[in-house]
């Protein structure tokens, strides 16, 4: 991959909202490059959004999110694939990954309520025909996501002025 | 009753930054950009490799020169970085690089011996030539060489007393660094004059662009060359005071005897957790120093949209712009930066009298902050030539 184009991807994976002309000084490059860069990873589906990372548990707002993992029947011809993109299909799906180990398929679920988790369970997930059994686990609590610790810590401080 | 002090001591003047310190101390919603270390706490990995050390009772002194195989790690680290093999016998882990600049005067120097010292540059070397007995001897570089010592500059200072040269490059405070074409006639020079090198590369791994070059990696120079450096600003460890003095074993052997009486070892928890580094943290260093350069690049930016003159540095976390154009001294430009919008910078005078006309302003801070702080020097330096045509 060219240089510019990994310097603006590692960048923006952190700072999505940086300004594109700063971003520019920052890399060492221009303005337009960038903005033609950033388009043409748009247009190429390397760059495939720009989200915000909240914190729900702070808001007050229900939020459930479940680790659910699927053991599958893979399909003839098509492996894995074909169930997993239908699973993708529901909107309560947040991710979906196709693993290695002692099953096949790690499925993180958001909803409101645990019950709308155990009743997307029960009722969509394992009726499905390939699916031979689930597991799911409730998250209790975030430490860390995408990256970035949830919790507050303190930062040590320098002295103002050191030689 | 008895003067107390020796007179040695008393003649050696306090840091110039420590008045600022003050300044600075008095005034808590100030932007400092007067640090001279790294912002990034060190990598977790090396300090919980701290923690483990600690868990599991490795609280003892060490061997005076330190882990054998923290200096074997050093050795590799060496040989794979600057391209020059050490053995573990001419390897010194010290108390931060800043003990081995004073061992390494107290070992060589005798009464009246003269050392070259380039400045500006770190606050140490003068002093610690003085109370080694040697003759410190000033070299002024100039901004139009980049801050480079030059072979010219080098040949008129050289006299029958001089014994050693200090090459302080990647340079606190100006961010010049050297390159290999650079060196060779510095190089060829102290040859022709039989002279040693102290070269205190303890910022070798910040560099911009191109690979830091060690003048000990110079034909015939690993005999004459004492290497400093440490893992203060490559590892963002300045509070684990750990670094090493490497060069001739005769030398080394001499600068222990000195280490073990006067520090006995480096600490023990900081060795340990040194292996982890030199072993594991290709990556973070990495990491530092891409963060580091977009730092300089934003700074250079700055400085430009401004109209502030400042040769572009490639090393270290430090910028060197002048304000030569102003009217004032470095010490009142900085003050009234201070006093004015709240951001603090060095002097240029803190590194040495030439550094009369500059300021260091460190980037070891992040984007954010030094947003605000450019923002404000930008007010600062439009109400000054404002003042001026007025």
């Amino acid at each position: 991959m060219e240089k510019v184009r990994k310097s603006i991807l590692k960048y923006i994976e952190k700072n999505s909202r940086v300004d594109l002309k700063e971003l520019a000084i920052l890399i060492g490059s221009d303005e337009i490059t960038v903005v033609n860069e950033l388009a043409g990873m748009e247009q190429e589906g390397i760059i495939k959004g720009f989200h915000t990372l909240i914190d729900w548990s702070r808001t007050g707002v229900e939020r459930v999110t479940a680790l659910i993992e699927v053991r599958v029947t893979p399909t003839r011809g098509e492996g894995f694939d074909k169930l997993a993109k239908r699973i993708c299909k529901y909107p309560e799906v947040t991710s979906a990954y196709l693993i290695s180990g002692a099953y096949d398929l790690l499925i993180t679920l958001e909803g409101k309520t645990l019950l709308e988790i155990s009743t997307f369970v029960s009722e969509r997930l394992s009726p499905m025909e390939d699916v031979m059994s689930t597991a799911t686990h409730f998250i209790l609590k975030k430490y860390k996501d995408y990256g970035i610790t949830m919790f507050s810590s303190e930062k040590a401080e320098r002295m103002p002025v050191t030689p | 009753m008895r003067n107390p002090l020796s007179d040695k001591v008393t003649a050696i003047k306090p840091s110039g930054i420590r008045k600022f310190f003050d300044l600075v101390s008095e005034m808590p919603d100030a932007i400092s950009l007067g640090v001279g270390e790294p912002d990034f706490e060190t990598p977790w990995r090396i300090r919980e490799e701290g923690i483990y050390t600690l868990e599991k009772g490795k609280t003892f002194y060490t061997s005076n020169a330190g882990l054998k195989e923290l200096k074997d790690e050093i050795g590799k680290y060496l040989k794979r970085k600057i391209k020059v093999k050490y053995k573990s016998e001419e390897i010194l882990v010290t108390v931060g690089g800043s003990e081995g600049i004073d061992l390494a005067f107290r070992a060589m120097l005798d009464q009246g011996d003269e050392v070259l010292i380039p400045q500006p540059s770190f606050v140490s070397y003068l002093p610690c030539v003085s109370l080694a007995g040697g003759t410190p001897v000033v070299i002024d570089l100039q901004e139009k060489n980049d801050f480079k010592l030059t072979k010219e500059e080098l040949e008129a200072a050289i006299t029958p007393k001089t014994k050693m040269l200090v090459m302080p490059y990647p340079n606190n405070p100006t961010g010049a660094i050297m390159t290999r074409e650079e060196l060779e006639p510095i190089a060829e020079l102290v040859k022709e004059h039989d002279l040693y090198v102290l070269s205190d590369e303890i910022y070798s791994e910040l560099t911009y662009g191109q690979e830091h070059t060690s003048i000990a990696s110079l034909p015939e120079m690993k005999e004459r060359t004492l290497i400093i450096n440490g893992f203060s600003k490559s590892y963002a460890m300045t509070g684990w005071r750990l670094g090493y003095i490497c060069g001739p074993g005769n030398i080394v052997e001499q600068m222990l005897k000195i280490h073990q009486f006067a520090i006995m070892c480096a600490p023990t928890n900081s060795q340990y957790a040194a292996i982890e580094a030199l072993k594991h943290c290709d990556k973070d260093v990495k990491e530092m120093r891409t963060a580091y350069n977009q730092r300089r690049r934003f700074l250079m930016h700055s400085f430009e949209k401004m109209g502030l003159q400042c040769f572009e540095p490639f090393g270290a976390f430090y910028v060197f712009p002048s304000i030569q154009e102003f009217n004032m001294t470095s010490e009142e430009f900085a003050t009234r930066l201070l006093e004015e919008e709240k951001v603090a910078v060095i002097p240029g005078t803190a590194f040495g009298e030439c550094g009369e006309g500059f300021l260091r302003v460190s980037y070891a801070y992040s984007i954010d902050s030094l947003k605000i702080a450019m923002e404000r020097l930008a007010c600062f330096i439009s109400r000054l030539r404002e003042e001026e045509r007025a």
